[in-house]
């Protein structure tokens, strides 16, 4: 192979300290976590100012990884394809196999890495002021911490047990914080509940590595020098045409499974509106921005498989896109009924994710990506926005209907970042998630696929629909419960939010919440402002519509679809030194390359039109517009043909009931599924008991007893019982002597036991010297 | 040679937790330091299994796992139960079996 010959196309690609040195952004909050734990109560800060720290810490070298990553693309040539930085360490060996683990960064690394790390740093800055005097506090912040440093190790893992080991740290720290309040039994058992519910998916995500490793190892090994485990290996193995197409299916499907989990998809979303039992903080940083984006992370990071095993950009459509266009609708649905704000976000979220499970089915890998950038920053807003009020303005209580209400004169800062926040989650020009959103559906009209961009519209009039209801609950009509300064009946069993008895007591705060409604304090509002300044702005860094010249992010983030020569350095471990001949020739992903690799599919990107914009804007303005007009007859003139229309008219009530009970998802597991499993197992236990068991029970009984009598007669009172009573006597001789040792005390007998041991081991070393 | 290394730890390791288990009143203690005498059983079945050059005492030490994690399983539950019976968990009531 000619590598000077073709490397004289090649530019080369700068690296730098900060690209080189990935892995110290997971490392540096797990050790912070560990500093919290063992001395966080100590310190002044009760341990708050190490998480703090370490998360400020890592987004410093996120971004200065960002930077270096922009530098390194800027340099390559047009379509050159950018090789990641990997870096790996021999983790294990065994028998011969090296089992490595390291940091690939690439753009789709590089960009969730600097989301993490920024959003978990104002979760922790905004936890500060909301926690304040919360009986776990220390504990808080170390899981927290874990939280950041599991996801960060996820989004740098060069290789699937990485990969496992980030995914299974969050899904710890999501139980750890769910359920941080765990002397109300609610919160607990929300806890279980996504635990067991996203553990459900993760058995997926261990069959799909296994299936991939056994299949792939082979391959990777021969070709790249690689293991079956290693993400890049798997994605080159997946487009090279070398693959049985049943088992990519197959794996590709457990994979997906753990995605759906993860990423509360239908039919496994259930656990994600329980999940707001956690703390608003909690819900802002895990259950919003960053942990339930770890399924669509899987989707996009290990995308060649999904493309291959799943025949993406096929005719007709493909189980993501089926699985993520239902949860957009039903998600959405559900959030027209529920009265607690954080439900309503929660459900948006779900909807939104679907969204971006509905952008990668259809080949909009950077729509989707572009998605999941803007989606953390209105989203986390929003539900800092709703901590807010309850922190200040609603006495703890997350209940639109009974608490809330005519909030936007007492609290302007929240009213006016929670506004430009729905906005761009409604996808109103020029908010950022316009230009996610509507790229994403976009893609999939223009991938061929009109059913999935028609629910993908209708998604986006039911996300403005509900948002308007919301924000009209909460911050127009009259101030009603709490926010009107009373505190009614149900002082002492107020929402979810409550810190427990201890604080409110000497505390400032105690004294606020009877204050009546008012502005939270700095540390919350000014999270606040930049999360929406974020979410106005973070749009124009891929704004398809002002040109090719804006769409930064798919220069930057966007696999390059080329064909790369791998040609190995000597030497055992070396690295791949990519050299590259002809690239463009053999488009990836839609034939097999001659020569050489490839590590992304060639994806379609949409010509934007206004045309197809306006649409989308009309839509989403019909919405918003709608529900405005239906919330201020229902909820403030309380108009006579809309109250209660839902008990009137059959279907109406029926459709309401459907939703109120969630479609009888968690009936059909709880009650259905689980009750079929456990209830026939238990009959057929029964039954075996009662009539086989027992039936030979009762005959070995019987013919035991008459045996035993005989054998009493004769054997027992002549034979037997001379020799035992004469050895009685001796026995009771000798446990006189040794009776003292059987103190009852187990210490001491183990004690012994070690004892023993050790004089056995000084005859064994004696024997064999 | 770096085998002696692992060996040297993995005695410190089984001292500390014979230590535990004989010194130590709680019972969550004791189970704690029998989990640290299990590894450092481990810790030798590995450094052994990385002088011979063979993949028997990673597998040994997987089985090993495997069974700490079932005797912990079985452990906690008898603890959590002799809690709920005495509201105690110190090893030195336990003395009923007194001979």
């Amino acid at each position: 192979m000619n590598v000077l010959a073709a490397s004289e196309a090649l530019n080369p690609l700068p690296s730098g300290w900060f690209l080189e040195n990935s892995w110290l952004i997971p490392v540096v909050p797990a050790v912070a976590f560990a500093l919290i734990i063992f001395f966080g109560k100590r310190m002044p800060k009760k341990g708050s100012e190490i998480g703090l720290l370490s998360m400020l810490v890592s987004l410093g070298l996120s971004a200065g990884s960002a930077y270096q990553w922009i530098q390194r693309v800027g340099a390559a040539a047009g379509e050159q394809f950018v090789e990641p930085v990997v870096r790996t360490w021999n983790w294990w060996q065994i028998g011969g196999v090296n089992l490595t683990i390291g940091q690939s960064i690439d753009g789709l690394a590089v960009i969730i890495l600097v989301v993490v790390a920024f959003i978990s740093t104002l979760v922790q800055l905004y936890s500060l002021e909301y926690l304040r005097g919360d009986r776990r506090y220390t504990h808080f912040f170390a899981a927290l911490t874990l939280f950041s440093a599991g996801m960060l190790a996820m989004v740098i893992a060069e290789d699937t047990i990485l990969l496992i080991l980030g995914w299974e740290i969050m899904g710890l720290c999501s139980f750890m914080l769910i359920g941080h309040w765990w002397e109300e039994e609610a919160n607990s058992r929300a806890a279980l509940k996504a635990f067991f519910t996203v553990r459900t998916g993760d058995m997926g995500l261990l069959v799909g590595v296994a299936i991939l490793y056994f299949a792939s190892n082979e391959w990777t090994t021969e070709n790249l020098g690689v293991s079956g485990f290693s993400i890049r290996g798997i994605s080159a193995w997946a487009l090279s045409g070398d693959p049985n197409s049943t088992v990519i299916l197959v794996a590709s499907i457990a994979l997906f499974i753990a995605a759906i989990g993860k990423s509360g998809q239908f039919p496994l979303h259930t656990w994600l509106p329980d999940a707001m039992a956690g703390p608003t903080p909690v819900s802002s940083l895990l259950h919003s921005s960053t942990m339930v984006v770890a399924g669509v992370f899987l989707v996009a990071r290990l995308y060649p498989v999904f493309f291959e095993g799943l025949d993406i950009m096929g005719a007709g459509g493909n189980l993501i896109m089926i699985i993520g266009a239902i949860t957009i609708v039903i998600a959405a649905g559900l959030a027209f009924v529920q009265a607690d704000i954080k439900k309503v976000l929660a459900y948006s979220t779900v909807s939104q994710l679907g969204y971006m499970m509905l952008g990668l089915g259809a080949g909009a890998w950077l729509p989707a990506v572009f998605h999941i950038f803007t989606h953390a920053f209105f989203k986390a807003c929003l539900f800092l926005g709703a901590g807010s009020i309850s922190h200040s303005a609603s006495h703890h209580s997350f209940d639109m209907r009974k608490d809330m209400g005519g909030l936007r004169k007492v609290m302007p800062i929240t009213f006016t970042t929670w506004i430009i926040s729905t906005l761009a989650l409604c996808g109103v020009f020029p908010f950022s998630g316009f230009f996610s959103k509507d790229e994403i559906i976009d893609n999939v009209g223009n991938n061929g696929y009109t059913m999935f961009m028609v629910i993908g519209l209708i998604g986006a009039f039911m996300t403005a629909a509900y948002m308007t209801r919301a924000t009209y609950l909460t911050f127009f009509g009259e101030a009603r419960g709490a926010a009107a300064g009373h505190h009614g009946a149900d002082h002492g069993a107020h929402g979810h939010d409550d810190h427990g008895a201890n604080d409110h007591g000497e505390d400032e705060h105690g004294l606020d919440a009877h204050a009546g409604p008012h502005e939270s304090g700095p540390l919350i509002t000014i999270p606040l402002m930049i999360l929406a300044v974020l979410a106005l702005s973070s749009g124009l860094l891929n704004a398809t519509p002002f040109g090719t010249s804006w769409e930064r992010l798919k220069v930057w983030v966007e696999p390059r679809p080329s064909v790369v020569m791998e040609v190995r350095a000597s030497g055992p471990g070396a690295s791949l030194v990519a050299a590259e001949s002809g690239y463009a020739k053999t488009p990836c992903g839609t034939e097999t390359p001659k020569e050489g690799i490839c590590f992304a599919p060639k994806l379609e990107h949409a010509k934007f039109k206004w045309s197809k914009a306006a649409l989308s804007l009309a839509i989403v303005f019909a919405g918003i517009v709608i529900s405005w007009l239906l919330s201020v007859a229902l909820y403030t003139k309380k108009s006579a043909a809309l109250v209660g229309l839902t008990s009137r008219n059959r279907l109406l009530g029926a459709g309401y009931r459907f939703l109120v009970n969630k479609y009888y998802l968690d009936v059909l597991y709880e009650q259905v599924i689980v009750k079929a499993v456990v209830g026939p197992i238990a009959r057929a236990t029964n039954w075996f008991n009662q009539n086989v068991l027992d039936g030979v029970l009762h005959g070995v009984a019987r013919s035991t007893t008459s045996v035993g009598r005989w054998t009493y007669r004769n054997i027992d009172q002549r034979v037997v019982d001379g020799t035992v009573n004469a050895s009685g006597r001796v026995t009771k001789g000798a446990g006189g002597v040794v009776q003292p040792m059987q103190s009852g005390k187990v210490s001491q007998y183990g004690a012994l036991l070690f004892a023993a041991a050790a004089v056995a081991v000084l005859v064994l070393v004696i024997i064999n010297t | 040679m770096l085998v002696n290394q692992f060996l040297i730890l993995a005695a410190i390791l089984f001292s500390i937790g014979v230590y535990g288990v004989v010194a130590r009143r709680n019972a969550v203690l004791v189970l704690m330091s029998i989990e640290l005498i299990l590894n450092a059983v481990n810790l030798n079945l590995i450094a052994f299994a990385l002088r011979n050059g063979s993949a028997d005492g990673h597998t040994f030490a997987l089985y090993v796992i495997a069974v700490a994690a079932a005797e912990v399983g079985v452990g906690l539950g008898l603890v959590l139960l002799i809690y709920r019976n005495r509201r105690s968990i110190a090893l030195d009531d336990l003395s009923e079996m007194k001979g």
